[in-house]
């Protein structure tokens, strides 16, 4: 089993309304310092793969096809091997006691 | 005018759409569910307004992939009229049946105001009935109307005759000061090469009644049922 992390930012060149108002909030703060913020989105995708080229090849290819829009966004795929989630632990245990 | 009007879980304009087309203009109007595949009985498609799939992840991204949406594809490609309005202009740009992309406002506020638009070609299938340079004032009524495209995309759409609205002083001089979400060059509609599919931010099926405070919407309409007479789909 896999877990992404999927960082979906704007392209540098694609202006970012929501990242200017949070700068502007930050200023307002007294962050004077703050010199440019970037807002995205930020997205954890678990797959039951065993092979790890394979678990990455599949979550950019669900980023091309989805989580992204080639025209104003750019992607980064973080991957990270993970034992199986509790509850699917948990499921197993049943069926092992069942 | 055989008029479809597709509703997706999440769209709010379908029934002021078929108003504006069913009881204003009087043509027959059927609503298509997100998960019909047939539309050869149509002439003209609208994606309606709204916030389809909740506008989750994207606006217009979820809605790209309901079944509905490939027979909308081959419906354009065979030279159907397609009209995508808000939410349906940015499901059209997420088919790639449009270019470009619809940011969130500069202002980063939800704006619902009249605004005003100059028609900039009239070759298109929805502004056939108007003349290049004219005034509409027609409503918007959205979060993400921001125009975007890369500059290379913007040179073609500009050469091509490609941008057919954009937002406007009363007096038909384009501002910045008229611009209301910050849309690149205050484009606020474009089309495809073909110029049967049709994406605009505004909102003309909430234009179509002085009772509602102006009819210019009605061109948009009125235009769709003239390209059809000129060239049956």
């Amino acid at each position: 089993m896999y877990r992404a992390e999927v960082f979906v930012t704007l392209k540098p060149v694609v202006n970012d309304p929501a990242g200017l108002t949070i700068r502007g909030g930050l200023h307002a703060l007294g962050f004077k310092s703050v010199k440019e913020v970037r807002a995205g989105k930020y997205l954890v995708i678990t797959v039951e793969e065993t092979d790890e080229d394979r678990a990455r090849a599949l979550v950019e290819d669900m980023a091309h096809q989805l989580l992204a829009n080639a025209v104003i966004e750019d992607f980064r795929v973080e991957l990270q091997q993970e034992s199986a989630s509790p509850l699917v632990a948990e499921g197993r245990a049943a069926e092992l006691h069942s | 005018m055989r008029t479809g009007i597709v509703v997706f879980p999440g769209t709010w304009s379908d029934r002021d759409c078929a108003h504006a087309v069913g009881e204003i203009l009087g043509e027959p109007v059927r609503y298509i569910d997100h998960r019909e595949r047939d539309l050869h009985d149509l002439e003209l498609v609208i994606l309606p307004g709204g916030f389809s799939y909740g506008d989750h992840l994207r606006c217009g991204a979820i809605a790209r992939f309901a079944p509905v949406m490939e027979a909308v594809s081959d419906f354009a490609n065979r030279g159907g009229l397609v009209l995508g309005i808000c939410n349906g202009f940015q499901i059209l740009q997420e088919a790639r049946l449009l270019p470009g992309a619809l940011l969130r406002n500069a202002s980063c506020e939800f704006r619902c105001e009249w605004v005003h638009l100059r028609v900039e070609q009239s070759d298109s299938a929805f502004t056939l009935d108007a003349r290049p340079g004219q005034v509409l004032r027609i409503p918007i009524s959205h979060g993400e109307g921001n125009f975007f495209a890369d500059a290379q995309t913007l040179e073609s759409l500009e050469r091509d005759g490609r941008v057919v609205f954009r937002y406007c002083a009363p007096d038909g001089r384009v501002t910045a000061a008229a611009n209301p979400n910050g849309s690149l060059r205050n484009i606020a509609g474009i089309s495809n090469a073909r110029g049967n599919v049709v994406g605009m931010m505004p909102h003309p099926e909430r234009a179509c009644e002085a009772l509602l405070g102006g009819d210019d919407g009605l061109a948009v309409f009125r235009s769709a049922i003239h390209a059809l007479a000129r060239v049956p789909v």
